[in-house]
């Protein structure tokens, strides 16, 4: 009976405040253990996996990631410029431009919380600087926000949780609207768009920045061929996401809030050298 | 056996197993089946060892997996205080029972903290659930018989004795 009491008490406390989080981040060093116990074995097989390969198939890829590295070498080359450009055309515009993004790059743990949730967990806790509702990001595109982060590991909702939506553009002509999950890792939802919306099958959808959570600009979904019915007020649109959500293993955490720098011309000369990145 | 630290390791350690398998990474389709291995395990427990396991343990271990899962904390500690509370009253009648009518019990138990469950999360948000939200019910029923061989394999190889 006291059990029921305390048990009732814990539910109400939470629900009203979050003063519990210590109780929690106590106890998940605990249930962490589990966690990096059930994760122990992929992580054997993959490192048995890159003991036991060839010298040929390590040299065909570190041949083909050389090859990607100097092409994806050369679109930065030409990103540079562009942002120089921008930057120079923003200050016509007097406008702030942010720059500088943190990434911290967390690996999954292969663990089932609950089915019907499209929650998982990283190895990057608290101890990493990691809080909530941090952006997380693949190298495809937006993965979800970090939902709860305990000392040693971070629960991740992903953008196709029934309980996420992330605000997005489109990018072919900047319409703004929000895609909702829908509770299959391969589908997100549009609801709020008319009928009579200018949006096409295959029209990339990128993050527009409202909302504060994600920066604005990086790629969410592809919108999936519809049929429009005129008749009825919202068109039923879903969308791809970009996003290997059940595949990756490596995911990256965004610090993105980093104030935005007001523009001055001594920025020019600084230039996009402000971009940090923290390999881990 | 009167070494009761030695037989509260033996249960820990099942129960830590059983919370490894709760978590395991299974094919979305196969993880709606999953059954809720923790709750079975402390229902094998306190109809067996009475005495040493109750309702602190069940209601430790109900908010050890409220943090594992991430659900507000103390609801799976609500439900399995309850369950275990029902288990511990009707221990002696129960293990009377031949498996089937157990398992009869078992599938009541776990509907039961199904339910707790899902009142709760829908006190706190009300979404439409899918219906496999129930399905662990039944396979945990189904699985009743597995976990109550292999755990009494257990007690009595290592002689853990009321």
């Amino acid at each position: 009976m006291l059990a029921i009491i305390a048990s009732i008490a814990l539910l109400v406390a939470e629900q009203r405040s979050n003063q519990l989080d210590f109780l929690r981040n106590t106890l998940s060093f605990a249930t962490d253990t589990v966690n990096y116990f059930v994760d122990l074995p992929l992580v054997v097989v993959a490192r048995l996996n890159d003991a036991m390969m060839s010298y040929q198939t390590l040299k065909d890829e570190n041949h083909r990631l050389r090859e990607e590295q100097l092409i994806k070498q050369m679109q930065l080359l030409k990103f540079e410029s562009l942002e120089k450009e921008n930057i120079r055309l923003r200050a016509l515009l007097d406008n702030s431009f942010k720059l500088g993004e943190q990434v911290l790059i967390a690996e999954l743990l292969k663990v089932n919380m609950v089915p019907y949730e499209h929650i998982v967990v990283v190895n990057k806790g608290t101890r990493f600087g990691v809080h909530p509702r941090q952006p997380v990001f693949d190298a495809n595109g937006v993965v979800g926000q970090v939902f709860r982060a305990m000392p040693l590991s971070s629960e991740i909702m992903l953008i196709t949780d029934l309980n996420h939506a992330i605000p997005v553009q489109v990018n072919r002509n900047g319409l703004l609207t929000i895609a909702v999950g829908s509770g299959q890792l391969n589908q997100l939802i549009l609801p709020f768009l008319p009928s009579n919306a200018d949006i096409r099958p295959g029209d990339l959808l990128i993050t527009s920045g409202l909302g504060g959570t994600f920066p604005q600009g990086y790629p969410v979904a592809v919108v999936d061929p519809f049929t429009s019915k005129l008749n009825k007020p919202f068109a039923k649109i879903t969308a791809t996401p970009t996003a290997n959500l059940d595949r990756n293993r490596e995911l990256m955490i965004v610090w993105s809030n980093s104030i935005p720098v007001p523009f001055t011309s001594k920025m020019l000369d600084q230039g996009v050298d402000r971009k940090k990145f923290v390999h881990e | 056996m009167n070494n009761s630290s030695y037989g509260v390791g033996k249960i820990i350690l099942s129960l830590f197993l059983a919370m490894c398998l709760r978590v395991l990474p299974l094919p979305p389709f196969w993880a709606d089946f999953n059954p809720d291995w923790v709750l079975l395990t402390l229902i094998y427990w306190s109809l067996a060892i009475p005495e040493r396991v109750g309702i602190f343990h069940a209601w430790v271990f109900g908010v050890l997996i409220d943090v594992l899962t991430g659900r507000l904390l103390g609801q799976n500690a609500l439900a399995y205080s309850i369950v275990v509370y029902l288990c511990l009253k009707l221990h002696k009648r129960l293990r009377q029972f031949p498996l089937l009518q157990q398992e009869l019990y078992i599938f009541i138990c776990l509907l039961l903290s199904q339910l707790l469950l899902f009142l709760i999360k829908n006190l706190q948000n009300p979404e439409q659930l899918h219906s496999t939200f129930w399905l662990p019910v039944l396979t945990g029923t189904l699985c009743w018989p597995l976990v109550y061989t292999v755990l009494r394999f257990v007690r009595l190889t290592t002689r853990l004795k009321s």
